[in-house]
């Protein structure tokens, strides 16, 4: 097991890729906290499955846009496990449209869920990880933060951001011993990507050279890569987990 | 009872690694003492647990010198 005893903290883990994240984490010794938003029976689910495989979570509402309610996940956190060792920002949505025809308030709110939350809940765990000396942050990306991709302008903006905050982080942190890296998953198989129209899925499909869609357990297994000490020798990096779409 | 420049200056020559000596009030945590940026923040962070008190971020960043810390200090518990 990777993660013997170490408290993590999953944010938007009711469903998708953060539901697989923190079973994956939890399945390896991991004691999790399942954030969730708006989901609160997804979360309780998640956090019941982890239970009943000999696993410890515990669930914690927080809109993690808001710094109030951050600071409440992080109290919860150590309260319950008196540690933070690892915390996956993963909280996200998305808001599509083609700039033309962006409201400003689907920018906002994308930005807010997607990027705010990474900066406030990585400042609020960072005293407790400095303390430690020791700490392991992984951030949700995008691929299409990467490469771009018409009508999700918000959404890329928010992935490119998160991967610059990264780069960032990772340097303030590292003569800590916090190392902090990213993820870019590229299509995987969600709700978030069962809502895109049938003809940009057919479109994407040939972009893929593995000629499939990823599964959220695929992306989950290289956080947990990435949050243990398999990876201790780095730090500022972004992993694409996306069937080799972005070269 | 250890004053509060006594107090201060035990955190300080724990965490940087400094002599005692070297601990005056005049002396700037980075330019005298050696500490980096982060250093300072963590140094902060020890005296909030030193002295049971929530020293807020816009404080935090006028505690330059040990000067500076005991008085901000001094001002608190007064």
């Amino acid at each position: 097991m990777k993660f013997n005893g170490q408290a993590a903290i999953v944010t938007g883990a009711s469903r998708g890729i953060g539901r697989e994240i923190a079973l994956k984490l939890a399945n390896e010794g991991a004691k999790v906290v399942v954030n969730y938003s708006g989901s609160k029976d997804k979360a309780e689910a998640v956090v019941a499955e982890i239970i009943a495989n000999g696993g410890e979570a515990i669930v914690h509402q927080a809109n993690v846009a808001v710094a109030d309610e951050v600071k409440g996940l992080i109290d919860a956190t150590m309260e319950a496990f008196g540690s933070i060792d690892i915390l996956v920002n993963n909280a996200g949505i998305t808001r599509d449209n083609l700039i033309m025809r962006m409201k400003e308030e689907d920018w906002d709110s994308v930005i807010d869920t997607n990027l705010k939350s990474v900066f406030l809940c990585t400042k609020a765990v960072s005293r407790q990880m400095m303390k430690q000396r020791k700490g392991s942050i992984v951030n949700v990306a995008s691929i299409v933060g990467v490469a771009g991709n018409a009508g999700q302008a918000n959404y890329v903006a928010s992935k490119a951001g998160v991967i610059g905050l990264t780069k960032t982080t990772a340097k303030e942190f590292a003569p800590r011993n916090i190392r902090v890296n990213a993820i870019a998953p590229g299509f995987i198989e969600t709700e978030m990507t069962d809502a895109l129209p049938e003809d940009i899925k057919t479109a994407m499909l040939t972009q893929i050279p593995l000629a499939k869609l990823g599964q959220a357990e695929e992306v989950a297994k290289v956080v947990a890569f990435l949050a243990s000490e398999e990876a201790s020798y780095m730090t500022g990096q972004t992993l694409h987990v996306d069937g080799g779409m972005v070269m | 009872m250890a004053t509060v420049f006594e107090r201060v200056s035990k955190v300080v020559v724990d965490r940087l690694g400094v002599d005692e000596s070297e601990v005056k009030l005049e002396a700037s945590f980075k330019d005298d003492l050696g500490a980096d940026s982060l250093d300072v923040v963590e140094l902060v962070m020890e005296l909030e647990e030193e002295f049971d008190m929530q020293i807020e971020d816009e404080d935090a960043e006028k505690i330059s010198t040990v000067g500076t810390a005991v008085s901000f200090i001094e001002s608190k518990i007064g």
